[in-house]
């Protein structure tokens, strides 16, 4: 019953984001024009549809329009969203930082995933470690809103939605992952960013004197598109999937998420804070890099701050 | 109301220090003003640049403003804990302390959570909180707490005025606003036994009510630290240990302010060395008890030496961080007091004043030492090029707010006391000749310990 279920879902999933996907495609280099003069004449895009004929469809109907706020709030029905990390393939490129900055309109010094090099032991190798939000199960950051604005959606994604927050910051000390990101001051707004209606699902446009952090991307699940991060990574280390329908893919490889956590003995990072992340780590082992790899776009300066700052010495 | 002579000469004494401000009052009262016009333009800056403008950052989210906030929440326990219990207690010795009291514990209490509104990202989305308040966070039962206990004061102190305010009606004062205010405001209190009966009555249930909810609100503020998973934070006895060192910096401001207002309107009649002794011991019994909270806390998570929590107490004991603030502010600050308060020989009213001082600078410290090595220590390693994300700095206009809140908390005292007489006249001028038997008996115990206080100094100066 459950895998019969299972499989119809994963159907529905190809059948309804496969076209879309090839679509999105055509469309994306568009978007930044369609968002200055958003009142031209319709124009007409080729789309690939299921069936195999290419259909003239108009612009504005494909192009992504924002959720209403409630199914914001509710969730992609029928999903449960999982991320898991490669630790063995990550060597600090940082291509999932640029990326999630560029499609979050985000500056530079805003991360919302970010590279750690970690080192458990003085005996063990460093290993760099790239994490977003964890989108716990048990989220502290949820329980302790004073007005909802962060909240649980059924398809397991934490989101903010900053037109509610108050910005007390009380997420952010609650968060025991420095997962919150709070807007210091007035982001200097592109036109892209600004005509885009704001949608907690996009997170765009940010707003000062609030709560941001990694989202999943769920603007782009709905579009059947992997988040920023997965289709930045050259190195394919972040898998990202659906619990419900059992896979993961990190854009060039898919894998059974059970198969792949049980089999490469993934983890949860601090799993005794008991807040059920569902990001899964699996560890560094054989990897592909040696972690020295991850200087080499550094200056100096900053390699020396990474070799402090791991393995405290007391 | 009807006024014995003795009373009528008393509240003369007080009125006619109402009704005009002296030089020195004059200077201060520009300070204060200043002051606060600073705080103004620094909030001024802070809204228009946004929260860049502090020192706060990622890490650290919270920085000296939640720390005003808990001291200044903190010295409103002068009026709840210390009036309260000493009114339920039917204290002899009570009633030319009690106003000020009462005074600090509206005045601190309105002016603490001011700093959690500077602390807010958006404070144009005050009314989310109405709109979509969840009863679940931390945060609604601080707002929920603060709230009611803020009323309970506000009562408190009215009821506790009454008496004063019907002998303020009797009196010609020049102006019409405040012989019309204390008309209003005295509700046709008369001073018949009835009425007495009836106040009286409902000054001790308020006294009764205000004790519990004062400790709910502290207990709840440190719920916020300890609700979450940090270390130094995380810790169960977390309320207790606030509470008691609320009531510690609270009977600290006391004993400042009675000094400040002893000297200023010539109190030294109705404020007197005794109060100062008794009022010292209670502070020194509660540094006693702050102190063994302290020794609990730092010793426990140190002989259990868990990695965050030791990263906490490295900082803490890291001389090139934190260590001169923590001796200060648990070490100094406690031993201090009680060394000068436990030996008689000791105990001046200046000297009194003076730990007091200590104490109080030592727990504002104490509040800062919670907020920011706490958040200077994530749980994820610290992997950040940018030094403020890493090191708290408190700015200029953080300092500048926090003045601000000091002056304005003197400032409306100043006003305070020029609305209402410092102490509580007609309560003390019936202490003293018309009381009750029971004021009787309380008189003479006072005059019993005061010989047998004298007589003791006197042998050992013999000696």
């Amino acid at each position: 019953m459950e895998e019969q279920k299972n499989d119809q879902s994963r159907r529905a999933f190809f059948s309804k984001t496969v076209p879309a996907a090839i679509g999105m495609l055509g469309v994306s280099g568009l978007l930044a024009e369609a968002c200055k003069a958003p009142e031209e004449e319709e124009e007409k895009v080729s789309l690939l549809a299921p069936d195999g004929k290419l259909v003239q469809v108009s612009k504005s109907s494909i192009s992504p329009q924002p959720v209403s706020p409630q199914e914001a709030r509710e969730g992609i029905p029928g999903k449960k969203f999982v991320m898991v990390i490669d630790l063995a393939r990550c060597k600090n490129a940082r291509q999932c930082v640029a990326q999630c900055q560029k499609m979050h309109n985000q500056p530079a010094e805003d991360e919302w995933i970010k590279v750690f090099l970690m080192q458990d032991s003085e005996d063990t190798a460093p290993y760099w470690f790239p994490k977003p939000c964890f989108h716990c199960n048990q989220p502290p950051c949820v329980k302790v809103c004073p007005v909802g604005a962060t909240y649980k959606r059924t398809d397991g994604i934490v989101l903010v939605d900053t037109d509610r927050c108050i910005g007390c910051k009380f997420c952010m000390t609650a968060c025991p992952y420095s997962s919150r990101v709070f807007q210091w001051k007035e982001a200097p707004k592109s036109a892209e960013s600004c005509s885009q209606p704001y949608s907690p699902e996009t997170s765009v446009p940010s707003r000062v004197g609030t709560v941001g952090k990694c989202d999943f991307c769920p603007d782009m699940a709905r579009q059947g598109k992997l988040p920023g991060c997965v289709t930045g990574c050259p190195n394919g280390v972040i898998f990202f999937g659906d619990k419900n329908e059992d896979i993961v893919s990190n854009g060039s490889e898919s894998f059974r998420f059970s198969e792949l956590v049980h089999d490469r003995a993934g983890y949860h990072f601090m799993a005794e804070l008991g807040t059920e992340p569902n990001v899964y780590y699996l560890p560094p082992v054989d990897r592909l890099f040696d972690y020295e790899k991850g200087f080499n776009d550094l200056s100096d300066e900053q390699v020396e701050f990474y070799k402090n700052s791991v393995v405290k010495k007391h | 109301m009807k006024l014995d002579p003795k009373s009528a000469r008393s509240l003369e004494f007080f009125t006619a220090q109402m009704v005009r401000i002296s030089r020195p009052g004059m200077i201060g009262l520009a300070v204060m003003l200043l002051v606060v016009f600073g705080g103004i333009y620094a909030l001024a800056v802070q809204v228009i640049d946004g929260h860049i403008v502090t020192g706060m950052r990622d890490n650290v989210v919270w920085g000296i403003y939640i720390a005003n906030f808990i001291f200044f929440i903190g010295i409103s326990y002068a009026g709840a804990l210390i009036s309260g219990i000493l009114h339920l207690l039917r204290v002899p010795w009570r009633a030319p302390i009690i106003r000020i009291a009462e005074m600090i514990t509206v005045i601190s209490t309105m002016i603490g959570p001011s700093y959690i509104l500077l602390c807010m990202g958006r404070l144009d989305r005050l009314h989310h909180l109405a709109l979509y308040g969840r009863i679940q966070s931390p945060i609604l039962w601080d707002v929920l707490a603060i709230s009611t206990y803020l009323t309970g004061s506000i009562i408190f102190l009215y009821l506790a005025s009454i008496r004063d305010l019907a002998a303020l009606r009797t009196y010609p004062f020049k102006s019409k606003w405040r012989i019309w205010l204390y008309k209003f405001l005295s509700v046709d209190f008369n001073g018949n036994a009835a009425q007495n009966q009836y106040l009286d009555r409902a000054l001790t249930i308020m006294s009764a009510i205000i004790i519990p909810l004062a400790i709910l609100v502290h207990s709840v503020l440190a719920w916020i630290f300890g609700m979450t998973l940090r270390p130094g934070w995380h810790s169960t006895i977390f309320a207790p240990y606030f509470v008691i060192a609320a009531v510690f910096s609270g009977t600290g401001v006391l004993i400042i302010a009675m000094w400040v207002f002893r000297k200023v309107y010539h109190l030294e009649s109705y404020i007197t060395k005794i109060h100062f002794n008794y009022l010292g011991i209670i502070l020194m019994i509660l540094g006693a008890l702050y102190a063994y909270f302290t020794f609990s806390e730092y010793l426990t998570s140190w002989y259990g030496s868990e990695t965050w929590e030791m990263e906490v107490l490295y900082k803490l004991f890291d001389t090139n961080e934190y260590w001169w603030w923590f001796f200060f502010a648990a070490i100094l600050g406690v031993v201090l007091p009680i060394a000068v308060i436990l030996f008689p020989r000791f105990r001046t009213i200046n000297s009194i004043t003076a730990v007091s001082v200590i104490a109080v600078l030592a727990l504002w410290v104490k509040r800062y030492l919670i907020i920011i090595p706490t958040l200077e220590t994530p749980l994820l390693p610290l992997q950040d090029m940018r030094p403020e994300y890493i090191h708290y700095k408190v700015t200029p206009v953080e300092w500048m707010l926090t003045f601000a809140g000091i002056a304005m908390f003197c400032l409306l005292f100043f006003l305070f006391s020029k609305f209402l007489p410092i102490v509580n006249v007609v309560k003390v001028t019936e202490d003293r000749s018309y009381g009750a038997l029971r004021q009787i008996v309380a008189d003479r115990i006072i005059k019993r310990e005061v010989k047998a206080f004298k007589l003791k100094e006197r042998q050992k100066f013999a000696h």
